[in-house]
């Protein structure tokens, strides 16, 4: 076994028993970029292996005089290229930002910086995080590590590729509508978003204030939790950062047994594709033998999820996003003598289509003659659909769906077709919408593309969430299945 | 204030018009005695005293440096009044 096919948990046991170095793990892995990334694509910005090295050997240095570092010092790992990195490019993976050096760390990167691991580099996605192929990305597309011809999903496509590929041993995304989860599923890694609030959201550009979150991508559920065990925890420059923080590796290995799960069937109808669906029953059988009780059970407001994502998200993304007008940081288009045509032009070039369409959305419905129909309208039904969740989670401990209706699509395929675009993505808002904790694990494959079940629990209740997932992983028998790469494509 | 193609509008249109059309649903709803969900956690805004939180001129620079245009300490725009 090669020691980039190692997880996290088991390249750093490796370390601590002194069997290899950080340096030789980082070699390792920059091996496999060189043989992988030219196919895949997943990074915008990969650090010169000089520096990355230097790193390594410091941690190593470290180690060697016994100072106490977190479990996963000298782990090689990416960051999803809307998280602030001081003096390395942060793109968002767009024209806006292409120039752009923060002057500080993103609180997440702080973190892991503290942890002792190793950043290799800034991971694609779509252009500020929308979209779910990562095709709108303004560098490139990333392609999926089970078949090149196929997109990783999105919007954190890059992160999810990268961990599939084996080209780093985690990676963080993030999730406003699905963004983490969805991509983990098309690509057979672990994706999770946390409980809104349990990971500071300092240094993330925001997209949707109210639904983002960082998370991470791994290839197992305990390097998951690992990853979480230092990303989590209040930070007073996010307001909405929670006080809450639990130690989630503590749950891995506890006892499953009547733990009670429920299965919405408003997931399980129209659009869901079938050998998509069994793969998922077997999963829920799978759970059964686990001791668990498995029913079915209704969301009713299921159907009013869509609309009030889009109204909540564009009507967010358009105060948000006002803050690039070519002034303070990242791009300014040089024509235009007045202070109002430097805005025009710098917006109208620096966004991307979908970008220009959601700040559109996003001002109509706010317009004070649309605003009670619309944006407060949406922010009613919000309420609604959390009154659903937390009716259920009186009786279940944890609710189970696919965490999309299909296997990962064709490059290109997904085109501009809204109707196919917002039936494709509409199992993951919920949690975003309500605040509620979801992970994204492998439990099967579709004709070689992998299929993700995604669990949502109680409002930080991460803990007892992965430790079902630690335990139905390993039921399920999926874990360890790797891509092989080839540029014939397959499928 | 955002300049978009002919082809751009009839695109937009399109996919806004759908979205739209898609809150229609909310009409089979009883909304008039439901709270909004602003946060999901209802929470209050957090307040500190208006005090800078750093003097420090290198801090100063380095976001100055971010930049298009500057000078002196301040951000360059073009002319805002005649």
């Amino acid at each position: 076994m090669k020691l980039y096919e190692m997880t996290a948990c088991e390249a750093a046991a490796a370390l601590r028993k002194k069997e290899v170095t950080s340096q030789e793990l980082t070699e390792s892995v920059l091996e496999r970029i060189s043989g992988v990334e030219g196919i895949i694509k997943g990074f915008i910005t990969i650090l010169e292996s000089e520096k990355i090295l230097q790193e390594a050997k410091k941690i190593d240095k470290l180690l060697a005089e016994g100072k106490k570092l977190s479990p996963l010092a000298g782990i090689p790992m990416a960051l999803k290229d809307n998280i602030c990195t001081q003096g390395i490019p942060t793109t968002y993976a767009s024209k806006m930002l292409e120039n752009y050096r923060p002057s500080y760390d993103a609180h997440v990167t702080e973190k892991l910086k503290e942890a002792g691991t190793v950043l290799m580099g800034k991971a694609n996605m779509d252009e500020f995080a929308m979209g779910s192929s990562t095709e709108r990305s303004f560098f490139h597309p990333t392609r999926n590590p089970w078949d090149i011809s196929r997109v990783p999903g999105g919007s954190s496509g890059g992160s999810a590729a990268l961990v599939a590929a084996d080209e780093i041993f985690f990676s963080l995304g993030s999730d406003t509508g699905g963004s983490v989860r969805q991509p983990a599923s098309m690509c057979g890694v672990v994706g999770l978003k946390p409980t809104y609030g349990l990971v500071s959201r300092y240094g993330l550009a925001a997209l949707a204030p109210s639904l983002d979150q960082v998370g991470p991508l791994s290839k197992d559920v305990r390097d998951c939790a690992m990853v979480l065990d230092i990303i989590a925890g209040h930070d007073p420059r996010d307001s909405t950062s929670a006080k809450s923080k639990d130690n989630y590796v503590d749950y891995l290995g506890r006892e499953v047994k009547g733990f009670k799960i429920g299965f919405p069937k408003e997931f399980f109808g129209e659009g869901l594709e079938e050998p998509v669906k069994k793969v998922i029953m077997e999963a829920l059988a799978k759970s059964e033998q686990l001791g668990a009780e498995v029913d079915e059970i209704s969301l009713p407001k299921t159907p009013y999820v869509l609309p009030c994502y889009h109204l909540v998200v564009s009507a967010e993304i358009s105060s948000a996003l006002a803050r690039y007008d070519g002034v303070r940081y990242g791009f300014r288009a040089r024509e235009g003598d007045t202070l109002s045509e430097l805005y025009r032009q710098t917006r109208s070039r620096g966004f991307g289509s979908e970008v220009k369409k959601r700040i559109i959305l996003g001002t109509h419905v706010l317009r004070t003659e649309h605003y009670d129909d619309y944006y407060w309208k949406a922010l009613k039904v919000r309420t609604l659909i959390k009154q659903d969740f937390e009716k259920v989670f009186r009786d279940y401990d944890l609710i189970a769906t696919p965490t999309s209706p299909t296997t990962a699509f064709k490059l290109g395929a997904k085109n501009d077709d809204p109707q196919t675009v917002h039936s494709r993505d509409n199992y993951t808002r919920a949690a975003n919408l309500t605040g509620i904790p979801a992970i994204s694990i492998p439990c099967g494959f579709v004709e070689g593309l992998p299929v993700g079940l995604q669990i949502m629990g109680r409002p930080f209740e991460e803990g007892r969430m992965l430790q079902f997932c630690y335990a139905l992983e390993d039921m399920l028998g999926v874990k360890g299945y790797k891509p092989e790469i080839s540029v014939e494509g397959g499928h | 204030m955002l300049d978009l193609t002919e082809e751009e509008k009839t695109l937009y249109r399109e996919q806004i018009d759908l979205i739209l059309e898609y809150s229609r649903l909310f009409e089979e709803l009883e909304l008039e005695d439901v709270e909004p969900t602003i946060n999901v956690w209802q929470l209050k805004n957090v307040l500190r005293e208006d005090r800078a939180v750093s003097s420090d001129s290198a801090f100063l620079h380095n976001v100055l440096q971010e930049a298009p245009d500057q000078e002196e300490g301040y951000f360059l725009v073009p002319l805002i009044i005649d």
